[in-house]
């Protein structure tokens, strides 16, 4: 069917790469070499030890100006490797790098495969499947864009603000949104910080008051992104603006309000206490949020629910600052890239139900006791338990929905050293027996085994051996009105049951319930357990698989406030290395509509995920925005008559390709 | 007085409104009978396939063959017509895409004659008596043609020149094919004697086509009061004007039917059926499977929708004959 005309005759260099023993010791790579040799238009066809060395791509150069070569072809590893390698060597012998292709003989061939024959043959029919697609290939050029220097940053935590404190010291302008009414994310709720036992207040207050004054940093909390568009470089966001039922410019934080509310009482649980305390409707989440500006929650107020409250709230604010007609607002901005640092949710401790959370009023998450041992907590500071007696000893079971078959199968890394610390602040504050009950202690981090040390010299107790259940089922006198853990004790062989007052779930490390939606929307990765995934393990740590987007924090995996900082401190690099290149070059496998062919029927408009196509409106005709197109096709597989199409994937070598693997004798379609 | 062209009219398995559309040139046939000689045509003279075998080879300008070729008779005549012109134009759907005979190819030889000598609701044959290839009368031998297991285009039994789309073709598209013919103003060879940009394009109800469809159900023309001032598909009814070529002046959509395909995909395409499919698809309301099922199902007939004229030329084509 097809007229297509050979400009000149294809001379085409086959190479096929032995990989060390990698691809060698599956396929004959000799074999293939000599069967490619007797494919039309084949010139050249060797085989050689790796072909991504220096004198394997010199070879390709080489054969390029010896043989007048037109194509070259590699068939070695996975392009997403090598392809750029190889498309620079064939440049660098003065052909079009889009004259190359890539045949991946090695993850699609001898990783895969036990039967040596049976993978040659496999490795020849890609190889004929190349052949023939490359008769199609044309000379592209290479697009470039521009990086726009503003950064978007989703997660107002420890990560988010160190991300955004250098970004916006080194002259960038940040819009940091934040889903809380209050950045500062788990950090803020924490009492003191290990090892060190910082107060994690006194060094992150400032850090939050810091955003919220850099002159670089637009903070907007209470807000989500709801939308996201565009490419590296050049993203569209809408964020959604959640109405505080407040005017931030004119609260002014004196909290009259909060005073003046028709409820004496809080009625609702906390957020920030962990429903230890109560709150009353009009609030804010605690002293020092940043911004400093209180909100209202509709649910649990009377004017919201009736229309018929006294409003005294409103007679209390002197700046009239109060407004019950506030609408959630929609806010477009553009920006160059994205730093995602969502953060981490904690276990359920309901999910361990022999555990007793839930059930037993003295058991307690790691979380809570953070807020009860904190001087601005529900009990100022002092340790009472919910029946109001204060705790002579206390249990702390780690590894709670973590290195667990039956919940999370990962080690969330922070529950180790926070139970430490927690056991000292216990101990400080109550004077009480605190026993740890730890299946190992992990404690791999500067000064992490130091403060271990020191909490032996504390008189912790610490028990190996994963605890079978927490009880208050009396055995002896001494156990009466206590909560009984028993555990195993592997170091003396018997199992214990230990009276306590107190018990502490130490917790684990979860993705946010929400973190599949959120790596929908900004077009990024997870891995199995649900944690935002990065490029490389190990080389690209904090980059993802969608360019300009990276990840900080504890969103890419459980990780303690040294290392989400170190992270945040990577992604803001990694966002400044865009930023001041300024440019990108784009992959040219952009999708054209052809003018002549196109019949203005509208199909495509609506389907491209990253809105590259518009319609001219004179000419009644479809035009897509090369700049906005990522490749990815949709528009040309809906084109009901063939006007769209789509560089380095155009039907005529897709369909030669199909022709060649399937055809066991080669022959030159079309 | 040089002599005149010869042209030839041919039919194989069709409808007979291919040979109607010679006619529907009105009085402009005059002109064509002046300017050539037709040495057979079967529907409307007198000419045997002996006369056209004592021709010379390619002494024929140019036979016009409708129909698919479903008979071993059809074959064969299609051969001799190829031997004897220099030019083979595969006129009407039939002959270019398999057309509607094609949509038997969903089912095998057997199940076709089961269906028509046994269980077809006006037939009555409780001896289940079927025609035989081969039957002695008078001691004479009469032969039925093979009936075989495909049916195919034009193309895939001869070598075709140029083809000339529609069910039938139009009067104007014959017309101009007959003047480019006699002009020997000829374009490359293969090329479809139509347009080659979608219907759409020419659709006299294209501006009122939205971008974004929104399908929740599709629905049959007789079962929706037509809006005549608006795109067909905006209605919810599937219209293959946007996957079929133009040319015909969307003759079937002025008078408020929708096109249904018979002009064959364009150039670029090659699968009518697929491409239409991708187009609507992805214009579905439905995003859950559920919700996209309960949508689709409302076509009751998606090969007799979307494969109506192009079974046999797409990539669904059966192979075994």
């Amino acid at each position: 069917m097809h007229n297509y005309e050979q400009k000149e005759a294809v001379r085409i260099g086959f190479y096929i790469c032995h990989c060390g023993h990698n691809i060698a010791s599956i396929v004959d790579v000799k074999a293939v070499a000599e069967y490619v040799k007797s494919l039309p238009g084949v010139v050249v066809s060797c085989e050689y030890k790796y072909m991504c060395s220096d004198p394997g791509q010199e070879l390709i150069q080489k054969d390029i100006h010896e043989h007048s070569l037109n194509r070259i072809i590699v068939a070695s590893c996975s392009p997403l490797l090598h392809e750029h390698t190889f498309r620079t060597a064939v440049e660098k012998g003065g052909l079009n790098p889009y004259y190359f292709q890539m045949v991946n003989i090695r993850e699609d061939v001898s990783w895969v495969h036990t039967d040596a024959k049976a993978a040659t043959e496999k490795s020849k029919d890609l190889a004929r499947a190349a052949v023939q697609r490359v008769f199609h290939h044309k000379a592209l050029e290479t697009k470039h864009v521009k990086i726009h220097p503003d950064v978007l940053i989703v997660g107002g935590g420890i990560a988010g603000i160190h991300a955004a404190l250098t970004l916006a010291n080194s002259g960038k302008k940040v819009f940091l949104v934040e889903r809380q009414p209050t950045i500062g994310g788990h950090m803020a709720m924490f009492d003191k910080t290990f090892p060190t036992l910082d107060c994690a207040a006194c060094i992150l207050t400032p850090k939050m008051s810091q955003v919220k004054n850099h002159p670089n940093i637009t903070l907007w909390t209470y807000s989500e992104v709801t939308k996201v568009d565009g490419y590296v470089g050049n993203y569209k966001i809408t964020i959604k603006r959640k109405p505080r039922y407040i005017n931030e410019e004119l609260c002014v934080g004196c909290m009259d309000c909060i005073e003046k509310c028709v409820y004496k009482e809080g009625k609702t649980p906390d957020e920030f206490n962990v429903g230890l305390s109560k709150r009353k409707p009009v609030y804010i989440p605690f002293p020092q949020a940043t911004p400093q500006i209180v909100l209202i929650d509709p649910e649990a107020c009377i004017e919201f629910k009736s229309g018929r409250c006294k409003k005294t709230c409103v007679e209390a604010c002197d700046r009239k600052a109060i407004d019950f007609n506030q609408k959630e607002e929609m806010k477009e901005i553009e920006v160059g890239t994205i730093i995602l640092a969502t953060g981490y949710h904690t276990f359920d401790a309901k999910r361990v139900p022999f555990y007793g959370y839930g059930k037993y009023p003295n058991v307690y998450t790691s979380l809570e006791v953070e807020r009860l041992v904190n001087a601005s907590g529900p009990t100022g500071g002092e340790l009472i338990l919910r029946d109001g007696r204060h705790p002579k000893t206390v249990g702390i079971i780690h590894c709670v929905g973590s290195r667990d078959k039956n919940t999370n199968r990962w080690c969330s890394r922070t529950c180790c050293m926070y139970s430490l610390k927690l056991a000292h602040l216990l101990k400080e504050h109550t004077e009480a027996e605190v026993y740890n009950f730890y299946i190992d202690i992990r404690a791999a981090g500067k000064s992490y085994e130091e403060f271990y040390d020191k909490l032996l010299d504390e008189n912790v107790h610490f028990i190996r051996g994963r605890v079978a259940e927490v009880s208050d089922w009396a055995v002896r006198s001494s156990e009466e009105g206590k909560l009984i853990i028993r555990a195993e004790d592997t170091m003396i062989g018997i199992v214990r049951r230990i009276p306590v007052d107190m018990v502490v779930l130490a917790v684990g490390m979860e993705p946010q319930s929400d973190s599949q939606d959120v790596r929908r929307l900004f077009n990024i990765s997870c891995s199995t357990e649900g944690f935002f995934l990065e490029r490389h393990p190990k080389l690209a740590p904090v980059d993802t698989f969608t360019d300009g987007i990276f990840i900080a924090g504890a969103c890419q995996g459980p990780k303690d406030i040294p290392d989400s900082v170190a992270q945040a401190g990577a992604a803001a690099a990694q966002a400044l290395t865009l930023i001041d290149t300024g440019e990108i070059e784009l992959e040219p496998n952009t999708a054209f509509v052809v003018q002549d062919d196109c019949s203005g029927c509208r199909t495509c408009l609506t389907i491209c995920p990253y809105n590259a196509i518009s319609r001219d409106e004179a000419k009644q005709k479809a035009f897509i925005n090369e700049a906005l197109c990522k490749g990815c096709g949709t528009c040309v597989a809906a084109c009901p008559s063939g006007a769209i199409k789509q560089n380095l994937f155009e039907d005529e070598m897709i369909f030669s390709e199909i022709n060649g693997l399937l055809e066991n004798t080669p022959v030159v379609c079309c | 007085m040089p002599e005149k062209p010869k042209v030839t009219f041919y039919w194989c398995a069709s409808c007979g409104g291919c040979e109607e559309s010679v006619v529907d040139l009105a009085e402009n046939i005059l002109d064509v009978v002046a300017a050539v000689d037709i040495v057979m045509w079967p529907v409307a003279m007198d000419f045997k396939k002996k006369d056209v075998e004592a021709m010379e080879d390619k002494s024929i300008l140019v036979s016009m063959i409708n129909g698919a070729i479903r008979t071993s008779e059809q074959e064969e005549m299609a051969k001799l017509m190829r031997r004897k012109s220099q030019l083979v134009i595969a006129y009407g759907s039939c002959a270019h895409l398999g057309g509607i005979p094609g949509l038997a190819n969903q089912f095998q030889r057997e199940e076709i004659l089961q269906y028509i000598f046994e269980e077809s609701p006006s037939t009555v044959n409780p001896q289940k008596t079927r025609p035989e290839r081969k039957v002695m009368t008078n001691g004479n031998a009469v032969t039925l043609p093979n009936f075989f297991n495909v049916v195919r285009a034009l193309d895939q039994v001869i070598d075709v020149d140029y083809y000339l789309p529609g069910c039938p073709p139009t009067p104007k598209l014959l017309k101009q094919a007959l003047d480019a013919l006699l002009s020997g103003n000829l374009p490359e060879k293969g090329t479809v004697l139509a347009p080659d940009i979608a219907l759409c394009d020419e659709c006299p109800k294209k501006d009122t086509k939205p971008s974004d469809l929104k399908f929740t159900e599709f629905k049959r023309p007789h079962l929706v009061q037509i809006d005549s001032a608006t795109c067909l598909l905006a209605q919810g009814i599937v219209c293959m004007g946007p996957a079929t070529r133009g040319g015909c002046e969307g003759v079937c959509i002025s008078g408020n039917m929708p096109c249904t395909g018979c002009f064959g995909p364009t150039s670029r395409v090659k699968d009518q059926g697929a491409k239409i499919l991708s187009a609507l698809a992805s214009q579905v309301e439905a995003k859950d499977e559920k919700g996209i099922d309960a949508t689709l199902a409302t076509i009751p007939d998606p090969v007799g929708t979307f494969y109506r004229y192009g079974l046999p030329i797409s990539l669904l084509r059966r192979k075994n004959f």
